[in-house]
């Protein structure tokens, strides 16, 4: 049973990784990705990493992937015509996300519904991972921090430039 | 470690829940506007039966008649999808709320997380509603929605790490009963302060309402949006708002727990409908900040406040256990 449903959420995470590809504009190509992260959380989950598959909802899914929704609608917000808005999201392409996002939807309610108890490959709870971070993986923690106080710094100093630059003209 | 899932509730318990959630959200419709009346001092909605209680059936009946319409120039598939997105999402999100021992739906290890995925994701509803009504001020509403929950939310699952901290767990029912010695509102009261901002600026209520600001962006993200489409974000915010106190309740007030002499599920339902009550009062009261004001606060004065309230409650949880 167990299988049959990570089979079912990977070739989702598959096709839905691939349309990402495929897809000729950035608006339908996000979405794909949004329900790519969900089918992979779904993954997660049945392999016994409950934390990792909420986590990856929260912050992917919930997150990252807004984030990148914002920024897709700035730019169209900037230059893009109506008539290009309009070409940019079509009914027919719904289909898809829709369909495979039902599919996850229905599993979901499968496993609470039966409780299905995976055969423990290894129940993974929230304590070993922060015993893992903070432990053996320090240093990446760390270093992974540094990276993401760059980008912030660097983000920061590109915006105040922008403002400054705005502000002279 | 336990069963990650045990599943507590039968299919009385997810019909009855979903359907006193469904009773409960229309019935704010009219507590809403009754209520605000009452403290603006006027009347509100007091014509149809008892109290104007026959309100809520006359909104309904006005709302499933009216005309769907749905604008030529928006992109239909995405225009009508975008109103389920909050219902399915708030809905689901209430499988793990535990209403009292025994009664609930599911009772999941990560619990809290659930809770913090789904009210995540929510946000999708009202961006992609003001993306496909394909109308500057839906796209504005919707832009400013994106920005202000990505916002909210960091500090929002940072509130909570106290309440986690002290109890230990992410799973819900555990949490309640961590507060039999003293209700975490006590020690976490500025968890407490930092989460009520915080859902009030993802469920979009006055005074963080700014992405359907009616005086700048006329009604922002679902300007376009009429009959029951509108209906479902309308009373989309009606659920989260009592999704927003269940958590309250339940994180901070206790949950069930609540003197013997009347059943835990009283306890749980009095407590929620206070804090229902304390959002509709927020609305009466409030005005609107500016929304550069609205972001500044989130970012300077919340986010720090956060890390603070964690700083302080892990070092504690260490000196206690020293």
């Amino acid at each position: 049973m167990e299988s049959l449903l990570i089979y079912v959420a990977a070739s989702v995470a598959i096709i839905s990784s691939a349309m990402v590809i495929t897809q000729l504009n950035a608006v339908h190509a996000l979405l794909y990705l949004i329900l790519s992260l969900l089918a992979v959380g779904i993954i997660f989950y049945l392999l016994g990493a409950h934390f990792a598959a909420v986590l990856e909802v929260i912050i992917y899914a919930g997150a990252i992937m807004v984030l990148f929704v914002f920024v897709v609608m700035m730019l169209n917000l900037g230059n893009a015509t109506i008539a290009l808005e309009q070409s940019w999201i079509k009914p027919r392409m719904w289909l898809g996300p829709s369909l495979l996002a039902v599919i996850l939807l229905s599993e979901l309610i499968l496993m609470f519904s039966q409780a299905v108890s995976v055969t423990a490959i290894n129940l993974v709870d929230a304590k070993q991972v922060g015993i893992l971070l903070f432990g053996p993986y320090l240093l990446a923690v760390e270093l992974a921090s540094m990276l993401l106080l760059a980008g912030l710094i660097g983000a920061y100093h590109l915006g105040r430039r922008q403002t400054k630059a705005n502000k002279e003209t | 470690m336990t069963e990650p899932i045990n599943q507590i509730g039968t299919w009385i318990d997810i019909i009855g829940i979903l359907s006193s959630v469904m009773l409960v959200a229309a019935l704010l419709i009219w507590v809403e506007r009754r209520m605000i009346g009452i403290w603006q001092d006027r009347l509100g909605p007091n014509r149809l039966g008892p109290l104007g209680l026959m309100q809520v059936a006359a909104d309904m009946i006005k709302i499933f008649f009216k005309e769907d319409w749905i604008p030529p120039f928006a992109d239909k598939a995405v225009f009508v999808l975008a109103p389920m997105i909050i219902m399915v999402t708030i809905l689901t999100a209430f499988a793990v709320v535990p209403f009292a021992p025994g009664i609930g739906i599911i009772d999941f290890n990560f619990g809290l997380l659930y809770f913090l995925a789904l009210s995540s994701l929510s946000v999708y509803s009202v961006v992609l509603g003001g993306y496909a009504s394909n109308n500057k001020y839906a796209l504005l509403g919707a832009v400013r929605a994106a920005a202000q929950t990505i916002s909210y939310e960091v500090f929002m699952a940072l509130s909570l790490m106290g309440v986690v901290m002290l109890s230990g767990t992410f799973n819900l029912r555990d949490i309640v009963e961590a507060q039999r010695n003293g209700w975490f509102c006590l020690s976490q009261f500025l968890g407490l302060f930092l989460f009520i901002v915080a859902v009030v600026a993802e469920s979009h209520r006055t005074p963080f309402d700014l992405p359907e600001a009616e005086h700048e962006i006329i009604a922002g993200f679902h300007i376009e949006y009429s009959g029951m489409k509108f209906g479902m974000f309308f009373i989309g915010e009606y659920l989260s708002v009592t999704l927003s106190s269940a958590m309250i309740v339940t994180l901070f007030f206790g949950g069930w727990l609540g003197p013997e002499f009347l059943p835990p599920l009283f306890w749980f339902c009095f407590k929620t409908s206070i804090w229902i009550l304390f959002f509709v009062l927020l609305r009466a009261s409030l005005p609107r900040p500016r929304y550069d004001q609205l972001m500044s606060f989130g970012w300077k004065f919340m986010l720090p406040l956060a890390l603070i309230n964690l700083l302080v409650t892990g070092g504690l949880v260490l000196w206690m256990e020293s």
